[in-house]
């Protein structure tokens, strides 16, 4: 097989590519974030950043104490976010664990949101730790009832004791499972994977695989997606791009509960990756508070004062 | 989609510039005889008008600077002189955004820069030195710990509060007194640090400036009142000064010009060395004497690096310097501009390539987009003369060997940057460079604790750190 005339899927040729890849000077992209975070966005672009990144939030719910009510409730908003106002666009996806999946499509259609995907953590999320059989069978199933996107996990223990060829080979094969049927989004667990050179490598891995998507958290890990995190993954999409003539998505996820947490990201986005990135097709945030920051923000920017969050729904 | 940033100007109604300004010598504001305009260099706006310093001005500056030696200065300790310091600090903090605001409004360089940059380092130096005022026995220097008396101290355009603060702090630490004379298109930050200095309650005549041109800055030099001359400026001044003091028993600093080398090693974190390639020539617009305005590249990774430089490059927001989004300011004078827009021409007559960015630019003021030429040589003079502006001469490598020589072959030696992840190839190229700072993986990076200065026509002497506060003090202890 070959994997974007890149890598042919044996050990060695993953190998070879992956250390060709140039180090990341953790100062340097710590300066280089810090530099991005400073920019000031203010009115029209300011109203411009929070609607998108509105259309760009998964709106996620992953508790084991998750009820079909409450995931019907997450549905409903995802497609109206504030019912008051039918402007406001309608998020990215619904993100949610795999026995949910059929709950929260059938909802979504019954309410006319047909457009709006559903997305279902998927391999064992958040560890990881199962085995490749029920890390399939998850995934068949998920798709089964209605997900249109999966986010899986890679194992984390796999690549750090640099046994890279199964993760990739794992990643192979959900791809296989998901094929025309499933966006694949890759969870690297950043914050598991600790420095920036395994964050390189490890979205080249994912991308050389298949992902739709490089995702950077389960949002189960401290610290989740850092800025200088998102910078080096969007600086392997583009470069991948350069490669394969690919675009490749990026979806940060966990810790991004502010507007202002939010457009730093866009602007990450739009001064690393490029413009063709700000698009909910190649960018997504996971994220649930966040959504009513923005919201509440979006109400200012329009109405000129704070509203109470009694005005702003809790789910 | 394309993302737009709407404007995000800094309001510029935090500061308040006087019609007319006069000198400030022995605590007072004195009038001039003469005057120039001094003009916002992003709008060619008057801004205010700047008394022309004569030698009789000059000559009042010093006995003022004398007296407060002989009768106040000199006669307080460590400790009291330390406290003006360190109040002196914190009311440069206090008022940052005012000196912020002021210097791009006065200079063109980016808020971004003065923010984050200029004004904290500035506060840091005299944070810095306050500490040393009554420790100095201590600091290892190998001169007496006498001060010199009364120092002249000429500084430039390109960081005018950041210079003032190189130079007065260490000289008020030290327990000399002063006459500054600003550059002739960035007074204003420093008629604002007089204020300062009445606010701390400084003794009169501790610190005067005269501001004016090249014949103030000559009558300063020739001053037979004036034990130490400090300069900061071009290489071509720095020697006219130094034959003037030459034949008197003056003491002389000088930080001057540089043509500093970045070497980019094959091993390079590509990524950031891009940035520390952006940081190391458009800061500042490429005003700066340690700028990296010499890329070295070694040959394997030349295309790739160059590629990234250029998208890189395209994403340098140039315009309103009070735009907290722009990363690129004005020139700061038509007279900078047309020795930039020379050079420049003279790169492309001499057959380098030549690439600017797209960027749309302010119809007024004076602007240069940045600029990179490509296959220039050793023999082009983009690759010998200091051009100070946003322009960067990209020359490769084959052996790191070649590198050096290449970055060495220069009559400057003020600065160096080198890019590898391989630290024995850091440490091995350190040993060869000839150039009084080197950057590893990074570059543009300032400390009041890290010396900083000269080799061949850099200049003479170090600022900052222990080796700054030598420049000071006295003869020899031993």
């Amino acid at each position: 097989m070959s994997f974007y005339g890149l890598v042919d899927g044996s050990d060695s040729s993953l190998r070879n590519c992956l250390k060709q890849l140039p180090g990341v000077d953790q100062v340097g992209a710590e300066a280089r974030a810090a530099m991005l975070a400073t920019r000031s966005i203010k009115t029209t672009s300011k109203a411009w950043a929070i609607d998108t990144a509105i259309s760009m939030v998964d709106l996620t719910t992953l508790e084991g104490a998750d009820t079909p009510g409450k995931v019907q409730a997450l549905c409903s908003k995802a497609f109206r976010p504030d019912p008051t106002d039918l402007a406001v666009p309608h998020v990215g996806a619904v993100c949610v664990y795999n026995d949910m999946v059929g709950i929260a499509r059938e909802h979504l259609d019954s309410i006319g949101a047909q457009e709006l995907p559903v997305a279902a953590v998927s391999t064992a999320f958040p560890s990881g730790r199962a085995s490749m059989q029920v890390k399939l069978q998850d995934t068949e199933d998920a798709i089964v009832a209605g997900a249109a996107e999966i986010d899986m996990v890679i194992d984390r223990g796999a690549f750090l004791s640099g046994r890279l060829i199964e993760v990739f080979e794992e990643i192979v094969a959900i791809r296989e499972v998901c094929g025309d049927r499933a966006h694949l989004k890759v969870i690297l667990e950043t914050g598991e994977l600790v420095t920036l050179d395994n964050v390189r490598k490890a979205s080249y891995l994912a991308m050389l695989a298949g992902a739709d998507f490089i995702k950077t958290s389960t949002g189960k890990v401290a610290p989740a997606a850092t800025a200088p995190v998102v910078l080096v993954m969007l600086e392997a999409v583009r470069d991948f791009y350069d490669l394969t003539k690919v675009r490749i998505g990026v979806k940060p996820a966990g810790g991004i509960r502010t507007t202002k947490d939010a457009i730093k990201q866009l602007v990450l986005v739009n001064e690393t990756a490029g413009p063709e990135w700000l698009n909910p097709s190649l960018f997504r945030i996971g994220a649930s508070a966040l959504l009513n920051d923005l919201l509440m923000q979006r109400m200012k920017m329009s109405d000129g004062y704070y509203a109470s969050p009694n005005y702003v729904t809790i789910d | 989609m394309n993302f737009e940033y709407a404007a995000a100007p800094e309001s510029r109604s935090v500061v308040k510039i006087d019609p007319v300004y006069g000198h400030f010598i022995n605590g007072k504001w004195v009038n001039g005889s003469a005057h120039f305009n001094s003009i916002n260099p992003a709008t060619e706006e008057v801004l205010s008008s700047i008394a022309l310093g004569s030698t009789a001005d000059v000559d009042a500056a010093v006995k003022a600077a004398r007296n407060a030696f002989d009768k106040s200065w000199s006669k307080l300790s460590g400790r009291e002189r330390g406290k003006y310091l360190f109040r002196i600090a914190r009311i440069m903090q206090e008022r940052a955004r005012e000196f912020a605001v002021l210097e791009t409004l006065d200079n063109g360089k980016p808020i971004r820069e003065s923010r984050d940059v200029d004004v904290p380092l500035a506060a840091a130096h005299f944070f810095y030195h306050a500490g040393w005022a009554d420790k100095l026995e201590y600091a290892g220097v190998e001169t007496t710990t006498t001060p010199h008396g009364v120092v002249g101290q000429i500084i430039p355009w390109n960081f005018p509060l950041l210079m003032l603060a190189w130079k007065v702090a260490p000289a008020l630490a030290t327990g000399n007194t002063v006459v500054l004379k600003p550059a002739e298109t960035t007074s204003l930050t420093a008629l604002l640090f007089a204020q300062v200095c009445q606010q701390a309650g400084l003794p009169d005549g501790v610190v005067n400036i005269v501001t004016g041109d090249g014949s103030t800055g000559s009558a300063i030099v020739n001053h037979p009142g004036i034990d130490k001359i400090a300069f900061t400026g071009s290489t071509e001044v720095g020697k006219l000064i130094a034959r003037a003091v030459a034949s008197t028993n003056k003491s002389l600093t000088l930080e001057l010009g540089g043509k500093g080398a970045n070497i980019v090693f094959g091993d390079a974190a590509i990524d950031e060395t891009v940035e520390g390639i952006v940081n190391g020539i458009f800061f500042n617009q490429g005003h700066v004497c340690c700028a990296g305005s010499r890329l070295i590249l070694q040959e394997s990774i030349a295309d790739e690096v160059l590629e990234k430089l250029k998208r890189r490059m395209d994403k340098i927001r140039v315009g309103d310097p009070l735009d907290k989004n722009t990363d690129l300011g004005a020139i700061n004078s038509a007279e900078q501009l047309a020795k930039i827009r020379e050079l420049t021409a003279a790169g492309e007559a001499e057959g380098a390539g030549r690439w600017s960015t797209n960027c749309v630019m302010p119809d007024k003021g004076f602007w240069f987009a940045p600029t990179i030429f490509t296959g220039v040589t050793q023999a082009h003079r983009i690759a010998r003369e200091e051009i100070f502006g946003p322009v960067l001469s990209v020359l490769t490598f084959r052996t790191p060997a070649e590198a050096i020589e290449k970055a060495n072959n220069t009559p400057f030696g003020l600065s160096a940057g080198i890019w590898s992840e391989k630290g024995s190839n850091i440490l091995w190229a350190t040993q060869q460079l000839r150039a009084g700072v080197i950057w590893a993986n990074t570059f543009n990076k300032f400390d009041p604790t890290s010396p900083f200065g000269g080799y061949k026509e850099s200049g003479w002497g170090r600022e900052g750190g222990r080796h700054g506060l030598s420049a000071y003090l006295k003869g020899s202890a031993k």
